[in-house]
């Protein structure tokens, strides 16, 4: 039982990081048509920022208490910000090229992890956490890590701020439009391009996040974790539908727990195996995803 | 899609041709005998290669670019020539060499029989998942081609029954291959397989996108539908360039694993594919011999900064400049992406612009 | 016509997928009431409404109340006062009509004119809360009318707003669209002649990317033969429907 307990918690913890990166990239896909590979890069630009931050280079930041927060904070401002920079600078040039739009993403996604590397090295680097949050704490006769409840928690938090965006604010209503019909949104007299900008600084924000929180959980940062996580963000986007900030949450938890029985039950590795099969033979069978956006 | 699909002549004059623009059509035959010479040339090209033309040093760089000259041409069939985005064409380059290494070591076939079937593998692979994944359009083939890809990567490292060495890969067995092909001395011997490889893959893509199945690839790549209005089904002809391509590229596995000695993992990796999308549009998609020349350079940059980022030149620059010229990736990246956005259509369409601009300037 | 033109296109062209869709359109809509734009199936008519508004790449020149916009992006063209109905209504499904309508509206002099929606549309203050991909088509038409309503545009263009409607959801359509031309003129492509007889003052005719045809709705109606072979119409000026489905 106690085992149970524990392959779930880790399931959705995983879920939530992959939550966290693909609520971002799915809305981008959705609005703009672009598969941003560059996600994972704004991912470790999260981590690497909180580790810089917290060990100690940033006034105020620290490895524990409200000096991790900050750190945490800070990382997640810088991948913002890169994530910004990204589309003005990289993906809005190219609008009319959306084929194009992809490749520069792609060359992004390469050069930031080997700068990163070139920066602090290739090997992982530990990820300081502040004591509270590095222990367990038991749920039902198991002993779960705290990080993974963390995780939970930020990307449940996360997600109601999303759906409020979505549903409540002005902008978050032309992004939903958008996704449905951008060329009409445009004929209505609203500059989409704002709205571009603004849903990759909320993925930027969303990845940078999961980045410095998935450091947590791995207890290290390295340059590849990014890309090695944006595949599974991207099974998560496609099977829960592009454009679909629900469908990507159901998605990632269901993702998260298949990988994660999977791997224990059957051998280590083949949970990884099974999701990415799982996306295959769902694109083949229903290539609009679970909700029924367009693919 | 912005990508021409003309592939671009050796020489474009309408007009009568002088003697020398005639000439000039011969280049890439005399291209490929200086090639062939190589491994007798004792030329230095400093800068450029480490020691003279001819060393065994130079010669496995010029066979490795080589080499991926031709599987990006082989890629560009897929990418540029019908419009088919994929990011899983690593697999069959690397089912190409593992399955040889496999056919011999565990089966101990003899070389030509192994080699053989170790591309036949790759080729049914490409059947296999291309018939799958062709059965979606658009996003959703790329995404299926990286699914199937990301499988068969975790596959390899997981390494069932000790078959594929996992991380460290697989070496192949120095005594089961044919002595003219092992050893620093035969070093020439590999890079003329490599040359050989380079020369097949564009002669078989050169007649493939001239055939008439050529044509219905460049209609599909320009609009789907309309060849279906015509009567003609896209899937069966996308599945032969799939197939093509995917053969091709298990050719290339084979000869990588002679060139290199053994099959490694990295080769089954999402960025393995990526750099070679990178050298295709880098060279120019859709063209003779763009790719061909993405590859060449991408993989002689790949290494030759590599080289330089552990010089002594490089350790005494400053911060700022040293870790961006240590890392050769992100230089190419940087480099993919300012190609992307300033020079579409890639190095092989910058004679064709150049010449479009001094044109209108005058 | 007599007063300058509210819009006046010149020669546009538009090349889609390497096609030659229009070949030089030229078009007036009366700075008042009703310009029906009338042709063929396949003729260009939306191709000419999009030209219009720079959805698709176009050359040539577009002048609004005599100013060029033709090297406007469409959003800004469309703030300078031009309400649009597309011929698929352009309605977001997983939005509600509320929403739909708040979509549109537009920082102004005046607000929004929801009381003029409201009243000429009771029932989407009723159905404020749906969710508009349930509603019917009619229902539909009136969200993508009332949007164009919404911020004393200075002009309309609705692309076949009657398509695919009961008679007296199209009767219900022309009434709104009566009302609304009494106060801003409106740019009307239509497939119903009888809505056109109704409606337009002035008319303009395409025929393969082309203009054929320029002049009073009237008169064009009331010459059988002309309707006949500009058209296609083969009953007479009261035709009531035409037999195409889509254009």
């Amino acid at each position: 039982m106690s085992t149970i307990v524990l392959l779930t918690m880790t399931g959705l913890g995983l879920g939530a990081l992959y939550f966290l990166v693909a609520s971002g990239l799915s809305l981008i896909f959705g609005l703009m048509d672009v598969l941003n590979f560059a996600h994972g890069a704004l991912l470790s630009i999260g981590a690497y920022g909180t580790w810089w931050a917290a060990s100690g280079q940033l006034p105020g930041a620290g490895p524990g208490g409200w000096g991790f927060a900050l750190a945490v904070l800070f990382g997640t401002a810088v991948g913002t910000l890169a994530a910004v920079v990204l589309e003005l600078a990289v993906v809005r040039p190219l609008y009319t090229r959306p084929r194009e739009q992809v490749l520069a993403t792609v060359g992004v996604g390469l050069a930031v992890p080997a700068l990163l590397s070139g920066v602090w090295g290739s090997d992982a680097r530990t990820f300081p956490g502040p004591e509270a949050l590095s222990g367990t704490f038991a749920l039902l006769g198991a002993d779960v890590p705290v990080n993974r409840l963390v995780l939970v928690a930020a990307a449940v938090v996360v997600l109601v701020a999303l759906r409020l965006f979505l549903g409540r604010t002005r902008h978050g209503l032309v992004v939903r439009a958008g996704v449905e019909d951008r060329a009409m949104v445009t004929a209505l007299g609203i500059d989409v391009r704002k709205a571009f900008t603004l849903v990759f600084a909320i993925g930027g924000c969303a990845a940078a996040l999961g980045g410095a929180l998935g450091g947590l959980y791995f207890g290290s940062v390295d340059p590849r974790q990014g890309t090695s996580l944006l595949i599974f963000a991207f099974v998560v986007v496609v099977t829960g539908g592009m454009g679909s900030v629900t469908g990507a949450a159901v998605a990632a938890v269901v993702i998260g727990l298949v990988q994660q029985f999977a791997n224990y039950y059957t051998a280590a590795g083949l949970g990884d195996l099974a999701v990415v099969v799982l996306l295959a033979a769902l694109l083949l069978v229903r290539p609009r995803g679970l909700t029924g956006r367009l693919a | 899609m912005s990508t021409a699909t003309t592939p671009a002549p050796a020489a474009v004059s309408t007009a009568p041709e002088h003697g020398r623009t005639r000439l000039l059509r011969w280049w890439p035959a005399a291209v490929l005998a200086l090639l062939i010479v190589a491994p007798w040339s004792a030329l230095p090209l400093p800068g450029l290669l480490d020691g003279p033309v001819g060393s065994p040093g130079s010669l496995q760089l010029l066979a490795t670019c080589l080499l991926f000259g031709a599987l990006a041409t082989g890629y560009d069939l897929l990418l540029g020539r019908t419009g088919l985005l994929s990011f899983g064409h690593a697999l069959y380059f690397a089912a190409g060499s593992y399955a040889t290494n496999m056919f011999l070591l565990e089966a101990g076939l003899p070389f030509a029989a192994a080699a053989v079937l170790g591309v036949c593998f790759g080729a049914a692979l490409a059947l296999v998942l291309g018939s799958v994944s062709l059965r979606v359009t658009g996003i959703g083939f790329s995404m299926v081609t990286l699914a199937f890809a990301q499988a068969g990567s975790i596959l390899v490292s997981r390494d069932p029954g000790g078959f594929t060495g996992g991380e460290e890969g697989r070496a192949a067995p120095a005594e089961l291959l044919p002595s003219w092909l092992v050893g620093i001395d035969h070093t020439a011997n590999l890079y003329w397989i490599a040359l050989a490889y380079l020369v097949l893959t564009l002669a078989v893509v050169h007649r493939a996108v001239r055939s008439p199945t050529g044509r219905v690839w460049e209609g599909i790549k320009e609009n789907e539908r309309r060849v279906e209005v015509l009567g003609l089904k896209p899937y069966g002809f996308k599945l032969t360039a799939f197939v093509l391509a995917g053969a091709l590229a298990a050719v290339g596995g084979l000869v990588h694993l002679l060139l290199t000695g053994g099959s490694t993992p990295q080769t089954t990796t999402s960025d393995f594919t990526l750099s070679l999308l990178v050298m295709v549009v880098l060279g120019g998609t859709g063209t003779r011999w763009g790719p061909m020349v993405g590859g060449i350079l991408y993989t002689w940059a790949d290494h030759r900064l590599g080289d330089l980022a552990g010089s002594g030149a490089v350790a005494d620059l400053p911060a700022v400049l040293r870790v961006p010229l240590s890392q050769p990736l992100f230089l190419l990246g940087v480099l993919f992406v300012a190609v992307v956005h300033l020079l579409p259509g890639g190095l092989a369409r910058l004679p064709s612009r150049l010449r479009r601009t001094s044109e209108e300037n005058r | 016509m007599t007063a300058s033109p509210l819009l006046a296109v010149r020669d546009l062209r538009v090349l889609i997928g390497g096609r030659h869709i229009l070949h030089g359109v030229d078009l007036d809509v009366a700075p008042q009431g009703v310009t029906a734009l009338l042709g063929r199936n396949g003729a260009g008519k939306t191709t000419t409404v999009r030209g219009v508004l720079g959805l698709v790449p176009r050359t040539g020149s577009v002048l609004l109340d005599g100013e060029e916009t033709v090297g406007l992006p469409t959003h800004t063209l469309v703030r300078r006062g031009i309400g649009y109905a597309p011929e698929d209504r352009g309605i977001f499904a997983g939005l509600t009509v509320a929403e739909n309508l708040r979509l549109a509206e537009r920082r102004g002099a005046d607000g929004p004119a929801y009381g003029l929606v409201h009243e000429l549309f009771p029932e989407l203050k009723r159905r404020e809360k749906q969710s508009a991909g349930t509603l019917s088509g009619g229902q539909q038409q009136m969200v993508a009318i009332g949007r164009t309503l919404l911020n004393g545009n200075r002009l309309i263009i609705a692309d076949e707003p009657t398509k695919g409607l009961a008679p007296k959801v199209v009767t219900e359509v022309a009434q709104v669209l009566e009302r609304a031309a009494e106060a801003v003129p409106v740019l009307l492509v239509e497939q119903n002649l009888a809505v056109v007889r109704r409606l337009a003052r002035h008319c303009v005719v395409l025929a393969d990317g082309r203009t054929a045809h320029q002049g009073e709705a009237d008169g064009l109606l009331g010459d059988a033969e002309a309707t006949r072979r500009l058209l296609g119409v083969g009953r007479g000026p009261l035709a009531p429907f035409t037999a195409e489905a889509d254009s």
